[in-house]
């Protein structure tokens, strides 16, 4: 050991120093990666920074190596078995069948718009002339007519499960926290929950049909009424998860925050929004998450049996074009379906990761 | 090539027509029309795709239906202003049987366009006793007392016999009913009591929505039925069935559907009304150009997955002149879907009192009616006048000719001979009773269901 140069000494620490920092950040980034669905790219990002690489690259392969291993394999399997499956449309579509749909349907999209956009042209043409003329009065301004495109029917159906959440959050949440507190509202309302809970949408959707034609008499109001069945639809079948977690999560707290509120003599109302809505929030996020889960699956089959625009009727659309496409555009649907509720659920994790406190955060 | 032809239509008209008409002064200008997945909805798709609503100034979205009842419910509640309809709907709706609303038709969509198909399985056991060509092909037109004796074994087996037409008062009920009556077989009454329509049935009928049709037989809950087409092409494609007949065999060049709106839309828009009218005459025109030369264009646009959907080749089968019985067996029908020849739009009188004695001729019209009764409900119902004011608008715009349409009838069909119908009985419309007592089988007289048999 000869004399050390103390700059070296100092830049050996501040290196180390940053190495830290950085592996701090990682950690904390982790948290939201997790979140994402994206955990892999935590060991990623350490392997990267000159983390030991076997102990990452190990994490890696569980993390990212084997889901995309196993997706390859379900890939494999069906377009194997796909072809051999013969039906009166042809035989059932492997992944490339269905690719080429999701190309179509993306073509058929833009030529929708090409339309769209030569519409207004024609429409801005006419009422030039029509000013031309000195008609100006004759000039009409018109929305353009043409089909919901793929990516409409998207929108579509997004819009109606979140209109339908949303209602039923307003009640669902308000109901919980009524029967958490009170031991009489809750039996009061138990077997109600217990009765309605299991019933299927295809039960609901008739009785709501009937009831919003009745009700809803306009034909120019905000909503059309096919939007309206299933979004009340919708409704109906997500109430029960929230209700029941809210319910659960409010009648749990910890009794000496309960006797705290005593002590202070809190009125119901603070009582409410700065105890039981704090400590119940991981419960009633829990309970959305399944909600928005339950009314997601559920507006599939109300719009395709309301024919209400949307997926739902993409689906049974195609089921009755019968054409020799129908069966991939059909799985395109079957994926999109997945991969939104996927989202939606990690929408949901990434809100109340946001909004509660909970061990891990 | 359209443009030209539109053209030299208008170099031809110009000479007595000098100026372009103004736009009609339309009340309501957007508009929303539903239709049913068949081919001859082409009409409503054309009109929308080649921007002839959009030339009378009206902004229209066209929607596909479940199925009939909806279809009748959305134009009777308002949600839609005019539908692709069964010719017996606005019929039926207007005299009540089923939902009661005065619904009208200014515009008839087309001849023709229906087949009759039986499963595979039945069309084995039918082929022994259809005759055969030279060519050792089955000759046709198939009678239904081909398919007797095969009803005869599922009656002694037990077992129902079952098949699926699209909707109690439409085309195909009463094609069907007219095609196994004719080949002797009982396809059941209606009465006030029972509108299951299967009293005293030896084939039992129902109604399954038409592009469900070619999946409820491959499922074995029918053994055939009658529907538009490409759903009879589409069982050949598939291959799952046979189509045995078409209508134009059963009865040349037969009126099919209707474009339906309420009388009172009609009252309150009587502009609009001529306007759709308009451009649905132009959409039938340019079907029927030059020898159907535009039917492969048509093809392509009702191939698109938000009109009818089924595949180019399906569709095409049937549209461009030619039909597909049992597979590989191809003839040319010519006159397969007709969308304007021979007076194709103009809303007859005679074609109203057709389907009504056929509703009086299955009981779903319980009681005998006088034959100025048939009259007055046709004319409530079929308005020839509009149908000719659009008419004239267009000769006006340059974009027809005058000998076009049938300015001088009196809205009732020159009587249909009787080489033109399957059992040789004619059709004379402004005689509807004694049509009826000319069937053989079928109410007629005072005759009167009662429980499960005929009284009178």
């Amino acid at each position: 050991m000869t004399a050390i140069d103390p700059s070296e000494l100092s830049q050996a620490e501040a290196k180390e120093a940053r190495r830290t920092k950085l592996f701090t950040r990682i950690n904390k980034a982790d948290a939201w990666f997790q979140v994402l669905g994206l955990s892999w790219m935590t060991p990623v990002l350490k392997a990267v920074a000159g983390d030991n690489p076997q102990a990452q690259f190990k994490e890696i392969w569980r993390l990212l190596g084997v889901p995309l291993l196993a997706i390859a394999g379900f890939l494999f399997v069906w377009s194997a078995l796909a072809p051999t499956v013969q039906t009166s449309l042809g035989a059932i579509p492997g992944p490339t069948q269905v690719w080429e749909q999701v190309g179509n349907l993306h073509a058929d999209h833009l030529r929708e718009r090409d339309k769209e956009a030569a519409f207004y042209v024609r429409q801005d043409e006419r009422n030039a002339k029509l000013v031309a003329a000195g008609k100006a009065d004759k000039v009409k301004e018109r929305t353009y007519t043409g089909k919901p495109t793929y990516y409409d029917q998207i929108w579509t159906s997004i819009q109606t499960v979140f209109f339908g959440f949303l209602i039923g959050s307003a009640i669902a949440i308000p109901l919980g926290i009524a029967g958490g507190l009170s031991p009489t509202a809750n039996a009061a309302m138990n077997p109600l929950i217990q009765i309605f809970k299991p019933v299927s949408p295809l039960a609901w959707l008739p009785i709501v049909t009937m009831v919003v034609s009745a009700v809803y008499v306009t034909n120019d109001g905000m909503f059309t009424k096919s939007f309206l069945n299933s979004a009340i639809t919708v409704t109906l079948c997500s109430l029960w998860p929230t209700l029941i977690n809210t319910s659960l999560g409010v009648a749990s707290i910890d009794k000496d925050l309960v006797n705290v509120s005593k002590v202070l003599k809190m009125n119901t109302y603070t009582k409410i929004t700065k105890l039981v809505l704090p400590s119940a929030l991981p419960l009633i996020f829990t309970g959305l998450r399944l909600s928005l889960g339950v009314g997601w699956m559920v507006l599939i089959a109300a719009e395709m049996l309301a024919q209400n625009p949307g997926l739902g009727k993409f689906v049974w659309d195609e089921f009755q074009n019968g054409s020799s496409q129908s069966l991939a555009k059909i799985m395109v649907a079957v994926f999109t379906i997945g991969i939104i509720g996927f989202l939606l659920d990690r929408v949901m994790f990434a809100l109340q990761s946001l909004l509660t406190f909970s061990e891990n955060r | 090539m359209k443009k030209f032809a539109i053209f030299a239509l208008t170099a031809t008209t110009a000479l007595t027509q000098p100026a372009l008409a103004e736009l009609l002064d339309v009340e309501k200008d957007e508009l929303k029309f539903g239709f049913i997945k068949l081919t001859d909805m082409a009409p409503l798709a054309v009109a929308y795709e080649n921007g002839y609503f959009e030339d009378e100034g009206l902004f229209v979205t066209l929607e596909a239906q479940a199925n009939w009842k909806v279809l009748l419910d959305g134009v009777i509640d308002g949600q839609l202003d005019g539908a692709h309809m069964l010719a017996g709907q606005p019929l039926a709706a207007t005299i009540g049987f089923g939902t009661e609303a005065h619904i009208i038709t200014p515009f008839s969509m087309d001849l023709n366009g229906n087949g009759i198909t039986v499963s595979n399985e039945i069309w084995e056991q039918m082929k022994p006793h259809v005759p055969l060509m030279d060519d050792g092909k089955p000759q046709h037109p198939i009678s239904a007392a081909s398919l007797k004796p095969v009803v005869e074994a599922y009656a002694d087996q037990g077992k129902p016999f079952n098949m699926g037409m699209v909707f109690p008062v439409s085309t195909h009920n009463y094609e069907l009913r007219y095609w196994l009556a004719a080949g002797g077989l009982e396809p059941g009454y209606y009465s006030q009591e029972n509108i299951s329509g299967q009293i005293g049935a030896d084939v039992l009928l129902s109604v399954t929505p038409p592009p469900q049709m070619p999946a409820t037989m491959e499922a074995g809950t029918i053994y055939g039925y009658c529907v538009g087409e490409p759903w009879n092409q589409q069982a050949v494609f598939k291959g799952i069935g046979v189509p045995v007949i078409t209508d134009y065999e059963l009865w040349k060049n037969n009126p099919e559907k209707v474009f339906g709106l309420s009388a009172e839309f009609q009252e309150a828009n009587p502009n609009t009304t001529i306007a759709i009218t308009k451009a649905l005459i132009r959409a039938a025109m340019w079907l029927d150009e030059n020898d159907n030369a535009n039917r492969p264009e048509a093809v392509e646009i009702l191939s698109r997955s938000e009109y009818v959907g089924a595949d180019y080749e399906v569709i095409a089968n049937s549209m461009t002149g030619t039909f597909e019985y049992e597979k590989g067996d191809k003839r040319e029908v010519p006159d397969f879907n007709v969308f304007f020849r021979y007076n194709a739009t103009y809303p007859y009188y005679s074609d109203a009192v057709w389907y009504l004695t056929q509703m009086r001729r299955w009981g779903q019209i319980a009681d005998a009616k006088p034959d100025s009764w048939y009259d007055e409900v046709a004319t409530s119902v079929y308005k020839p006048a509009i149908y000719l004011e659009a008419a004239k608008s267009l000769i006006d715009d340059g974009l027809a000719t005058e000998d076009m349409f049938d300015f001088a009838s009196d809205g009732y069909k020159a009587p249909t001979p009787a080489e033109d119908v399957i059992d040789g009985i004619g059709y004379d419309g402004k005689a509807p009773n004694a049509y009826l007592d000319s069937l053989p089988i079928g109410l007629k007289g005072d005759q009167t269901v009662v429980g499960n048999e005929v009284k009178g």
